[in-house]
């Protein structure tokens, strides 16, 4: 049986306070993992580790955080992710939610997005494949 | 190594785990300054044991063929000091490895008493950021017999440990071809 919305939680909560030092109560779903909970590049490794031992899942290293697409001068216009690059990026993160990008792409506010919601969603979309 | 804070390796298990120990001696450089009139081990360079026992483990993996950096302290615990005439036994296991990293945990003691616990995050750099090797191959592989890696380490099948055939060969260019080949 797949787990539960709030064991994925509990198990990304745990995750995320051991990989970046924070306190149980600033997990929440709402937190971006940048901005709030502080995470570095280097952390996102260790959380995608820490995700795939708890999950027992794969998750490839491009897939939750795309970032050929910012890289990709087809997509990146004056530092801004064009029309194209958008689309590309919902189409690559559907458990994202990029309303807010959208308004206003600009690529260094991109590394800023990624909520614990978000994560909690690409999870539950990994998890439920495998079960399926 | 310039930067030895092992002396030697007592366990090592291809992939799994691995042993190492130090003993701290009055004399050496790093603790005459530390904290003057009262010589130990400075707790970083404790967590750098941990991390050259636990770095060779997982870069060994890859027969030395990637660069494989501490790329984070996920977790240092100290429960005691080191001090001069001490051994420390360094255990390190690995919890997970894979191409691009590896997340290690590790215990120190100093004979029954624990002494540090530590969890480690290496990554494994790809050639985007390589620089080149750290070190020559046949340095490398002197150092690696220094710490009598090939004297006690295993593979997964529990033979003995193979020294990678670029580093032999590293060897043999330098030592000449009438040079006995050391374990």
């Amino acid at each position: 049986m797949p787990p539960t919305k709030s064991e994925v939680f509990e198990k990304i909560r745990t995750a995320l306070v051991d990989a970046l030092g924070v306190d149980d109560d600033e997990v929440t779903p709402e937190a971006t993992l940048v901005g709030d909970l502080g995470a570095e590049s280097i952390d996102f490794l260790d959380i995608v580790f820490r995700l795939e031992k708890a999950f027992d899942i794969e998750i490839p290293r491009s897939e939750l955080f795309p970032e050929d697409i910012l890289t990709n001068a087809e997509y990146v216009q004056d530092g801004k992710v064009t029309d194209a690059g958008v689309a590309e990026l919902k189409k690559r993160m559907p458990f994202a939610d990029l309303s807010k990008f959208e308004s206003n792409p600009v690529v260094q506010d991109f590394g800023n997005l990624l909520t614990v919601r978000d994560l909690a969603n690409y999870v539950e979309s990994k998890v439920d494949a495998a079960d399926g | 190594m310039r930067w030895f804070w092992i002396d030697r390796f007592i366990e090592f298990e291809r992939g799994k785990r691995a042993a190492a120990v130090k003993g701290l001696a009055l004399g050496e450089e790093q603790i005459d300054r530390y904290m003057p009139g009262f010589p130990l081990m400075p707790h970083s360079l404790i967590v750098e044991g941990f991390a050259q026992t636990g770095g060779i483990i997982v870069s060994e993996y890859h027969h030395f063929q990637r660069q494989v950096v501490l790329a984070k302290v996920a977790k240092a615990v100290f429960h005691d000091l080191m001090l001069p005439g001490d051994l420390i036994t360094y255990r390190v296991k690995v919890e997970s490895l894979q191409t691009d990293g590896a997340v290690v945990t590790g215990q120190a003691h100093i004979g029954e008493r624990l002494q540090a616990e530590v969890e480690l995050f290496f990554a494994a750099l790809g050639p985007e950021f390589s620089r080149g090797e750290l070190f020559e191959p046949f340095d490398f592989l002197t150092m690696m017999r220094l710490l009598r890696l090939y004297e006690v380490g295993r593979q997964e099948d529990g033979s003995p440990l193979d020294v990678p055939e670029h580093m032999l060969a590293a060897e043999r260019s330098v030592m000449g071809p009438f040079e006995t080949p050391r374990p």
